[in-house]
């Protein structure tokens, strides 16, 4: 089942749309496939993030009120989900970092990835709890 | 074109695909920078989620008062102004990555790559503005909207 002697998938370098799949699959590609969905999210946040704290400079007011969207249960749990998006891409971007900087590092780029789904279920197990009891806690 | 091959060309350029060039070492310069930037942002972003979103009463806490409070001080000016320019740079720089993969027309990627740099340069100009001309103290504004140092 292990053991199988390939490298990481790396994206296809073919032009035209791809035609079947070029993909090797395994943790390799899942990882990459993760970190770019992660990436993605995160950047349309960070434009909307922005933006919103612009808003100090129009007014406290227009600033509260629209930070008082963030505030609602709905979006708590959309902030949860960027908290666990973040916490993916960062990990595994010091993944990344390992198996390109470090000699070892494509070797052990499978058990590394499992240290990282690790990491991210203790970093959000701290997280979660607080910042669920502070949207839904009473008030 | 018909130009003196460039001494640095590994090969005379093919016929076919006439957006293969090879000029100079900046994808080399944007790989080096994505590793290192997001380094940093680890200890940024993750600094800036426990402050936010963890200590005291997480988002509960956040409003105009809150985010003046911060930006009194020197030190989260810098941080967010850091955090602004190296996230926005990181991630223009992966989405563009995203967009060359995925769009195969030239046209498509033209245009997505013109929206992304678009929206770049507003983003980073906004905020940079907003950090640097923030007033926490707005004279017309009610006073208990604002930070506790405005009383005065």
């Amino acid at each position: 089942m292990s053991a199988a002697p390939t490298a990481p998938a790396s994206p296809p370098a073919r032009k035209k749309a791809p035609v079947g799949t070029l993909y090797r699959g395994r943790e390799g590609m899942w990882s990459w496939v993760a970190h770019r969905v992660t990436g993605v999210a995160i950047f349309f946040f960070l434009l909307v993030h922005v933006l919103d704290t612009s808003l100090v400079r129009v007014s406290p007011e227009a600033y509260n009120e629209v930070i008082g969207t963030y505030k609602n249960p709905v979006m708590g749990l959309g902030e949860a989900g960027l908290v666990a998006a973040i916490v993916f891409h960062a990990f595994n971007g010091i993944r990344l970092i390992l198996v390109d900087f470090w000699a070892k590092g494509p070797k052990y780029q499978r058990v590394m990835l499992w240290v990282v789904i690790g990491l991210f279920v203790v970093t959000m197990a701290g997280f979660l709890p607080r910042h669920l009891m502070h949207v839904f806690g009473g008030e | 074109m018909t130009t003196i091959a460039d001494p640095k060309a590994p090969r005379p350029p093919r016929a076919r695909p006439s957006r293969l060039t090879t000029r100079g070492n900046t994808e080399l310069y944007g790989w080096v920078f994505m590793r290192a930037s997001g380094a940093l942002l680890i200890v940024l972003i993750f600094g800036h989620l426990f402050m936010n979103l963890v200590s005291g009463e997480g988002i509960k806490s956040i409003d105009f008062g809150f985010v003046a409070g911060k930006w009194a001080s020197p030190l989260w000016q810098v941080w967010d102004l850091l955090m602004l320019w190296l996230a926005m740079i990181h991630g223009t720089n992966g989405m563009r990555t995203i967009v060359n993969d995925y769009a195969s027309k030239d046209s498509t990627r033209l245009v997505l790559k013109g929206l992304l740099y678009f929206a770049f340069v507003i983003v980073v100009v906004l905020g940079t503005l907003v950090i640097f001309t923030f007033d926490p103290c707005p004279t017309d504004a009610p006073l208990d909207l604002l930070p506790s140092f405005c009383t005065a």
